[in-house]
């Protein structure tokens, strides 16, 4: 009977899981306890996650229907291979974030909301999980104010007080965008009676109205632009990420914005037809800003003054590299768009934790203060010199293979323009990350530090093995994913074929 | 034992010696100790392989496919033969010629620089197996991050700076136009493996030839062709034996290695030639090599003068692969080790005087060669041997090149432009490099000198004058690179 129940209820037990645990965490609210019941529950929602990845791979569609309601009606959790991927990817950084939680969390937060922290913590999971599983346009709406509340909360509990600033920044704009996409999910039910994605793809395919049609299109696209920080939308990212507690600058970094990016790719080409875009001169438009926020998010790094904003900064140029390959509306692009998410999340997020292992050691992650670190952690350092060459692009690590992938697309569509923006994006990257590596291992510290003081009763002189640990798997995923794309390359280039036919394409 | 194994041991070994150095950092002896049997060890390897290989053995490896049709693939060949060859072995002379070097300068962080000097031979034997331009460019990158600690060993401001100006050009001219080129050719032809003939041929038209292959020779920025250049004399404030191996023979060396690898398997010579691209391209080389020198004369920093040689040099070996005949590759490859062992000579001849004299420019060396007779007598020969003068090895490189101009498929003035480059060339190097000894045997020595110290460290002078002997024996029996080379040559067929 259990297994029945769950074997046979798979999909929903992905979300149910951390719904349940995040009351249960704010009542047990000891600091451990709850730090292992959330390492269970993120490896097991990873586990999970990769049993339905292989499922789909071998061309079955999950179709779930939430309490039994049977779709249209009722709440679908369709699951095809692109959403199995992103649910990969969320919990498998989920399940990171965990392992390294642990000291970063005693240090930054106090003691008394620990629980707290990790029940939000679990709410932003299920939220980030929910909208990559469900087929139902107003359950994602749902989950997405779900996992943004929870991120306002985490985020404002950073210690700098600019991280209360920063956290109602992203509040007033991420309502803003969430706003905007309610009102276009509103207009497209208006024009279609239903929500569920797939349902409504089939009767957009008729509907009459276009300029409704075309309003509702518009409105997702900028709600959803604003969620995933898309130039010139970005302004709330850099604030949220540099002032954030670093696990939770880990786990935004890595999975928020490519969620949402998720969003854009499933509303561009399960929902609306590929048609409506090419009326529009979005295709274009996409293009255009993609290349812009890579030039502009590598020049702003480079004159970063402070860790937490340059990898900010960065990540507006990454994601320029997501829209761009969106953007070519062909399997090469998307493939392009949907690798980078994997792999910018791995590299992303062994870049943060490597921040955060200096901020847990000296308190800040300004330049100043960091001069000559490298060389008093070696370990960390040269983690994040393999994340940092896979911002910049090396061959043998996971950033080439992305975009050697979106220079394919690129000259694919003859667009040199392109092809010479991510080459110098390439190479401005190599600028700020030789920067970062200056600073670290060549400059001489210009202070005294302060060293093996103990701080109630741990050292700090010393890093944590766990987030040691987490940092490594991280890079050495970096290395791995670089040559063997296995997992990666083709886990993509199924979702998009999967995306392209289901669309008759 | 199995040749791919061999192939992939020619990579690990240096891999495994460099973390094996790296933990014994508390034991200098005992690391030094290691560090030569790896470099006798991979030279064995590399030489069991050159063995096999004359047997008419062939091997090939795959280490991983991140895209299809594109893998991390090794295989035996002739050009990579020869360059793995020069490369272990003068890795060993360079290790003993280090052990003395860095002790008697003093200095610090030797196990860094052990390590990281072991990591970029492994990166280099990489580049010479590579089978495909892919696999080819991925370990060139490689190479570039690995010698850059070695570049910036001492850590000052200025080593900072020249280590910028490193990663900059290099990175920037693989990133920016090598890689560019790469996805060209890859977009035309759907290929990156090294073919006899090359792959292009029927898939570009010939008036893109030459813009194509310019992507090359300027994204190729470690065979400083002008403007590419500067990051060579940046690279000499790094010690001297990192000047020496790496930035007079593996790392330059990986760049021409490349571009004739480019030029013989992915254009292929009758490409080049029959599109007519040769026939301006050729004036590139020809402007470095002339301006190289005459830059070079007016250097009074020694390393930085043999810099300026190197770059000259090189342009010797761009020059003959543009050619695209059979005598002027044949003088290409030949170069690469006649210009290693001469230029490695001169080198380590330039370090003997810092380590026992502190001299670094060429005026203050009046007299020196009284004192340190070995050293300079090993100076003399290296130049001489650059130059192209009987009875040293360089005679025959340049004997092939100044063939290879003749056979020049040009108008004869072109031939007769070329030729005289090569002899205009010479002289010059006569003029800038023979200065040296003269001016330490027959200059008096300034009064006031108070230096009265003698040859370098023991380690020191077996490096110096092995090679050197090497450019000797070289003359009178260079076969061993002949017959590689001619039976490489067999293979590829060159109009």
């Amino acid at each position: 009977m259990t297994s029945t129940l769950f074997t046979d209820h798979l999909a929903a037990w992905l979300v149910i899981l951390p719904l349940l645990c995040a009351p249960v965490m704010v009542l047990l609210n000891r600091s451990k306890l709850v730090w292992l019941l959330n390492l269970v529950v993120s490896a097991s929602c990873l586990i999970i996650a990769l049993h339905i990845l292989w499922d789909v791979s071998t061309g079955t569609v999950i179709h779930y229907a939430m309490g039994g309601w049977t779709p249209p009606w009722g709440i679908e959790y369709r699951i095809d291979g692109l959403n199995a991927l992103v649910a990969v990817i969320v919990s498998a950084m989920a399940t990171a974030c965990a392992v390294y939680a642990r000291k970063s969390v005693e240090q930054e937060i106090s003691v008394h909301v620990h629980g707290l922290f990790y029940a939000a913590f679990q709410l932003c999971f299920l939220g980030l999980l929910g909208i990559a599983l469900t087929g139902d346009i107003f359950n994602l709406f749902v989950f997405l104010e779900i996992s943004s509340l929870a991120s306002y909360a985490l985020i404002a509990m950073g210690r700098n007080r600019k991280a209360l600033n920063s956290a109602f920044h992203y509040l007033i704009l991420g309502t803003l965008g969430a706003t905007f996409f309610l009102i276009g999910v509103g207009l497209a039910f208006a024009a279609t009676g239903t929500l569920n994605m797939a349902d409504m793809a089939l009767s957009l395919q008729d509907a009459a109205n276009t300029p409704l049609l075309l309003t509702a299109f518009a409105l997702i696209v900028v709600g959803v632009a604003l969620k995933a920080a898309i130039y010139p939308l970005h302004l709330w990212l850099p604030g949220a990420y540099a002032y954030a507690p670093s696990v939770v600058s880990v786990f935004l970094a890595a999975t928020a914005t490519k969620v949402a990016i998720y969003v854009l790719i499933r509303c561009l080409f399960s929902v609306f037809e590929p048609d409506y875009m090419l009326d529009t001169f979005l295709p274009d438009i996409l293009v255009v800003l993609g290349g812009v926020a890579i030039l502009y998010g590598s020049l702003r790094a480079i004159y970063q003054e402070g860790m937490k904003k340059m990898l900010a900064y960065s990540s507006v140029a990454q994601i320029g590299y997501m829209v761009m390959g969106i953007g070519f509306l062909s399997a090469a692009g998307l493939t392009a768009s949907l690798l980078h998410m994997f792999n910018h999340a791995l590299m992303k997020g062994a870049m943060f934790m490597a921040v955060g292992l200096f901020v847990y050691r000296v308190n800040t992650a300004t330049f100043d203060n960091l001069k000559g670190m490298g060389r008093e952690m070696p370990y960390t350092f040269f983690a994040m010199v393999l994340a940092a060459l896979s911002l910049v692009g090396v061959p043998g690590t996971v950033g080439f293979v992305s975009k050697w992938q979106l220079l394919q697309a690129a000259l694919e569509n003859r667009h040199w323009g392109m092809v010479m923006i991510i080459l110098l994006g390439s190479l401005m990257a190599a600028i700020y990350v030789w920067k970062l590596i200056e600073v670290l291992y060549f400059q001489q510290p210009e202070k005294l530090r302060v060293q093996g003081v103990s701080s109630g009763s741990e050292r700090i002189g010393r890093s944590p093995a766990g987030m040691v640990i987490a940092l490594w798997v991280m890079a050495l995923g970096c290395v791995y994913f670089g040559l063997d794309t296995d997992l990666s390359l083709h886990s993509a280039q199924y979702a998009v074929t999967e995306l392209l036919q289901g669309r008759g394409n | 034992m199995d040749d791919a194994l061999l192939l992939l041991l020619t990579m690990v070994l240096p891999l495994l010696g460099a973390i094996v150095i790296s933990r014994l950092g508390r034991w200098p002896n005992i690391r030094e100790l290691a560090g030569v049997l790896v470099a006798v060890a991979l030279f064995a390897v590399v030489l069991n392989l050159y063995i096999d290989f004359r047997l008419g053995m062939t091997a090939s490896i795959v280490l991983a496919e991140p895209f299809d049709g594109l893998p991390l693939a090794f295989s035996l060949n002739t050009l990579g033969l020869l360059f793995a060859l020069v490369a272990s072995g003068l890795w060993i002379v360079t290790t003993i010629y280090a052990i003395g070097y860095m002790r008697a300068h003093h200095e610090g962080h030797q196990t860094r620089f052990f390590a990281f000097f072991a990591v970029s031979i492994a990166a280099v034997m990489a580049i010479s197996f590579s089978d495909n331009l892919f696999t080819l460019f991925v370990f060139y990158e490689l190479l570039t991050l690995a010698t850059y600690p070695l570049v910036t060993h001492s850590g000052t401001p200025e080593a900072r700076r020249s280590g910028r100006i490193y990663l900059t050009v290099l990175m920037g001219s693989s990133i920016g136009l090598f890689l560019f080129g790469l996805l060209i050719v890859w977009s035309l032809t759907g290929s990156l493996t090294f073919t006899p003939e090359g792959i292009l041929k029927g898939h570009i038209d010939d008036v893109w030839v030459a813009p194509l292959y310019l992507l090359f020779v300027f994204g190729i920025g470690k065979a400083a062709v002008m403007p590419m250049h500067k990051w060579l004399p940046a690279a000499m404030v790094a010690p001297t034996p990192v000047s020496a191996l790496l930035h007079a023979v593996a790392v330059v060396k990986a760049g021409v290695f490349t571009l004739l690898k480019v030029t013989l398997f992915i254009f292929g010579p009758g490409l080049l030639s029959d599109s007519g691209a040769v026939q301006w391209l050729i004036w590139l080389p020809v402007f470095t090599i002339l301006m190289a020198s005459l830059i070079a004369m007016t250097r009074d920093n020694l390393k930085e003068r043999l810099a300026y040689s190197t770059i000259s040099q090189l342009s010797y070996i761009v020059l003959g692969t543009l050619l695209a005949n059979e005598a002027g590759l044949f003088g290409a490859s030949l170069h690469i080790v006649m210009h290693a062992f001469a230029k490695i000579a001169l080198f380590f001849a330039a370090g003997a005087i810092l380590v026992a004299a502190h001299k670094t420019r060429v005026s203050e060396l009046d007299g020196l060669g009284v004192a340190m007779p070995i050293t300079f007598g090993v100076f003399m020969i290296g130049a001489l041997s650059i130059i192209g003068l009987p009875p040293f090895g360089g005679m025959w490189s340049k004997w092939y090149l100044a063939q290879g101009t003749l056979d020049f498929a040009g108008p004869p003035l072109a031939q007769y432009v070329l030729l005289g480059t090569l002899m205009v060339s010479s002289l010059l190097n006569i003029a800038y490099l023979l200065e040296i000894p003269f001016r330490g045997f027959f200059k008096k020595a300034p009064a006031d000198d108070g230096h009265h110290g003698g040859e370098a460290p023991l380690p020191c002078l077996v490096g110096l004058v092995l090679p050197a002997a090497f450019c000797v024996y070289l003359f009178f029996s260079p076969e061993p690179f002949f017959d590689l080379l001619q039976a490489g040559a067999s293979s590829v067929e060159v109009p």
